[in-house]
């Protein structure tokens, strides 16, 4: 497709400086992109390493292999490893720090330092939180619901909360630079109408980080302060309120689903239109979608409650908010699946990753809807079917786009390309891989599995197994690509700037780009996805 | 006008930008910030809706003179931090360092006060998690009023410490003269921060020490 490249550019953001201060005190965002990426993989790997634990105690009724009180640490250290620092970060402090600069046209993002901060808040956060697992771990849930955390649990709850509370502001100053730098760093032309889908979801992902997480932060402060001074803002014996714990929990704790999900659904709308070669169906409704999702994210989280004592009149109302909120994310299902249409579609590892995304991300939702139902919520409220709705989402959506990001960009970070039929293997692994672990879990969530036991009647074992089979399947397709990336680094051929003949500003530069991205800033035109099938045909 | 280049940071192409994109990240701080401290209101809502007469009676251990001589000396604050600005914009180095120092020391003198009020507070044996002791059976209860009001008034005197922080560091960088017609956001943003942080007392102040008065 692209001519055969046989030299990297000579000077490139990689070769620039060397020696371990250049990366440590880099301001570059693609630098800083990987960092991220080295530390977000290894956090990954370590919340996968909870998970087989998990998996593998479930796999018999009895809890033989963890105790009891381990079982729930290994849990509880899954969610937290998983939500706090692999998908919060992993889209936007990776991907989006590298391409946002190059797709506005920009040196860098509004804040480089800023950037550069956020990571090593990050890594507080991820210290203290590494600390605690070798100390000997937090049992909580990833939910610290009080007054178990603030009064009971004899585990390491504020260290804990401490690393949740930095990360945060790692988060925080992430998204406050993102908006920033998408506001006022724009390239001349570049109009918000032309904005590529992924900053609108980056944008929306952002306002929610800046407005959501400090209410997290509080809230976690709140249960230290509890904690550490045996008083009682939360603690029922005391006068205090739990469930007043649970509504701040979950005024972020929603919104943060979107967290985690938006930066998806901007990847999805990329490789969408790249591989099918077509510009994307209702882009207006797309764009305008990630922000409808970002402001009313903020008003259902009541639709975790409904089993609490909160009023039946508060869950009626969240109840049909939550109906509502599936629209917006409706739309992009079928804007992207209306996109695929008549298009030249390629089958790509990237794009496998995308139908991935659309069919389960589905599932996923569709579900929710179901959960939204105060009625059935009630009836399946903390079992397994809740485990498997947010883990259709959130691995099924959100780790396969992230997974599709990675190989897309792969080429522009290293300039090399991998072995794409190994990549599509390690797609296929993952997706059989993924529903043999969680569809099981619809079926046992149903049938009344309680999640967050140890053991479990006789009669959910052939499910467990189950699922405990598909676990060992998705993590050997997480393997595969963990290694054909790194070999691809020296052995795998070369891309070029434009691999995939993609639009948009960051496929117009040299892979891997120059520290400052262009060479001179390029004056915009056009809108993004100017992709036309006649002119494919041409060639 | 060197010194205007001097200041401009390599990713943006001019001053103008540069300052738009300083003064709008402050503003989404901000935004941050007011949701921070707007879980601490709705705790404080919700507890007094629920506990009416238990946080009646534990006002009434309010120091209200203190809090008026606080909320004065914030609003001074506040004037100065404005003229601070307004000289910095006209390039007024020397005013513009008074103005900054006068905007810290009125800072200081209510955090001065404050530390004060808080050691009443301990001599009367009223700090919670410390040496609480309180006598009835609405002991819990009065016991979340005063730990609301150390919660919010201690994040409310950290921001304090912060700002003065800032202002060091601008009056030091005003002492070496750089600041100018043309580079004087640093000023403006941190000023923003400055109202900001006096902003939430003048929500604290009725909330804590006015509303339980007459009751
Ligand atoms: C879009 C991305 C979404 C993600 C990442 C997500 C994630 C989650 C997570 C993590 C939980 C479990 C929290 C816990 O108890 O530990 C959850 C529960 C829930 N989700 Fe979702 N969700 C998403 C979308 C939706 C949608 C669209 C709806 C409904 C319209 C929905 C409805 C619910 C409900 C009602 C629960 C509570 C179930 C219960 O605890 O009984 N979710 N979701
Ligand atoms: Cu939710």
């Amino acid at each position: 497709m692209s001519p055969i490249v046989t030299e990297l550019p000579k000077i490139h953001y990689l070769n620039a400086a060397y020696g371990l201060k250049s990366w440590l005190l880099t301001t570059d965002h693609k630098r800083i992109a990987i960092l991220y990426l080295i530390t977000v993989t290894l956090y990954f790997f370590l919340g996968g390493f909870f998970a087989l634990l998990v998996r593998l105690e479930l796999m018999t009724p009895a809890s033989d292999l963890l105790r009891p009180e381990t079982y729930n640490r290994m849990f509880t250290m899954h969610g937290i490893v998983m939500i706090f620092f692999f998908l919060i970060p992993a889209i936007p402090a990776i991907i989006g720090n590298f391409v946002i600069p190059m797709m506005l046209g920009a040196r860098d993002l509004a804040f480089p330092r800023l950037n550069l901060l956020s990571w090593y808040l990050f890594m507080a956060g991820g210290l203290f939180t590494l600390y605690v697992v070798v100390i000997g771990g937090v049992d909580t849930g990833w939910t610290f619901y009080v007054p178990y955390s603030s009064v009971y649990s004899n585990s390491y709850v504020v260290a804990t909360g401490l690393g949740v509370f930095i990360t945060g502001f790692s988060s925080i100053l992430t998204g406050l630079n993102f908006v920033v730098t998408t506001h006022t760093m724009r390239a001349p032309g570049l109009t918000w109408g032309r904005l590529p889908l992924f900053m609108w979801s980056l944008y929306a992902t952002s306002l929610v980080q800046i407005l959501g997480t400090p209410v997290l932060a509080i809230a976690v402060a709140l249960v230290g302060i509890e904690r550490i001074w045996r008083v009682g803002i939360f603690d029922p014996s005391l006068g205090g309120d739990p469930i007043l714990y649970q509504h701040l929990f979950w005024f972020y704790s929603h919104p943060a689903v979107y967290i985690m999900v938006l930066p998806a659904f901007g990847v999805v709308s990329e490789l969408v239109q790249t591989f099918s070669r077509k510009r994307i169906f209702g882009y207006k409704f797309v764009a305008g979608a990630s922000i409808g999702i970002a402001v009313y994210g903020f008003l259902v989280w009541g639709h975790h409650m409904f089993t609490t004592r909160q009023s039946v009149y508060a869950g009626l109302i969240f109840s049909f908010l939550s109906y509502f909120i599936a629209v917006p994310s409706g739309i992009k299902v079928f804007n992207w699946t209306a996109t695929l249409y008549k298009g030249s579609v390629s089958y790509q590892t990237p794009m496998l990753y995308t139908f991935g995304f659309i069919g389960l991300f589905t599932i996923g939702g569709l579900t929710g809807l179901f959960l939204a139902a105060m009625g059935l919520d009630l009836h399946v409220h903390d079992t397994y079917f809740v485990v498997a709705h947010f883990h259709y989402i959130m691995v099924g959506g959100t780790v396969m786009a992230y997974l599709g990001a990675i190989h897309y960009y792969w080429p522009k970070m290293t300039g090399r390309l991998y072995p794409d039929a190994w990549g599509r293997f390690a797609a296929l692994l993952v997706f059989v891989g993924f529903n043999l672990t969680f569809f099981p879990q619809f079926l046992a969530g149903y049938l009344g599995m309680p999640r967050r036991y140890a053991a479990y009647p006789e009669e959910f074992h052939l499910l467990n197994v189950m699922s405990t089979a598909g676990a060992s399947v998705l993590a050997v397709g997480y393997l595969v690509p963990l290694i054909y990336l790194l070999w691809s680094l020296r052995h795998a051929p070369l891309a070029g700037p434009n691999p995939w003949g993609a639009r948009g500003l960051e496929w117009q530069t040299p892979s891997p780009p120059p520290t400052f991205n262009f060479e001179k800033t390029p004056i915009v035109t056009d809108e993004t996805y100017e992709y036309s099938l006649e002119e494919e045909e041409v060639v | 006008m060197s010194e205007s280049t001097n200041a401009l940071a390599h990713q943006f192409d001019d001053l103008e930008q540069q300052a738009r994109s300083n003064t709008l990240g402050m503003w989404a701080f901000l935004a941050t910030e007011v949701l921070f401290f707007g879980g601490l209101f709705t705790a404080y809502v919700v507890y007094r809706h629920a506990f009416p007469e238990a946080f009646a009676v534990g006002s009434k251990h309010m120091d209200v003179v203190a809090g008026t001589v606080n909320t004065a000396v914030l609003i001074a604050s506040s004037l100065m931090m404005a003229l601070a600005v307004q000289s910095a914009q006209l390039g007024l180095r020397r005013p513009l360092i008074m103005f900054l120092l006068l905007t810290m020391t009125l800072g200081a003198v209510f955090l001065g006060i404050k530390a004060w009020e808080y050691h009443h507070k301990y001599v009367e044996n009223l700090v919670p998690g410390v040496n609480f002791v309180w006598e009835g059976p609405l002991r819990n209860q009065v016991q979340m009023l005063f730990l609301l009001y150390f919660i919010m008034t201690g994040t409310h005197a950290l921001h304090m410490v912060i700002g003065i922080c800032l202002l060091t560091y601008l009056v030091l960088g005003a002492r070496r003269g750089r600041f100018s017609r043309e580079y004087f956001f640093p000023v403006e943003i941190i000023g923003l921060y400055w109202h900001f942080v006096d902003l939430v007392w003048i929500f604290l102040f009725p909330l804590l020490y006015l509303i339980g008065l007459h009751l």
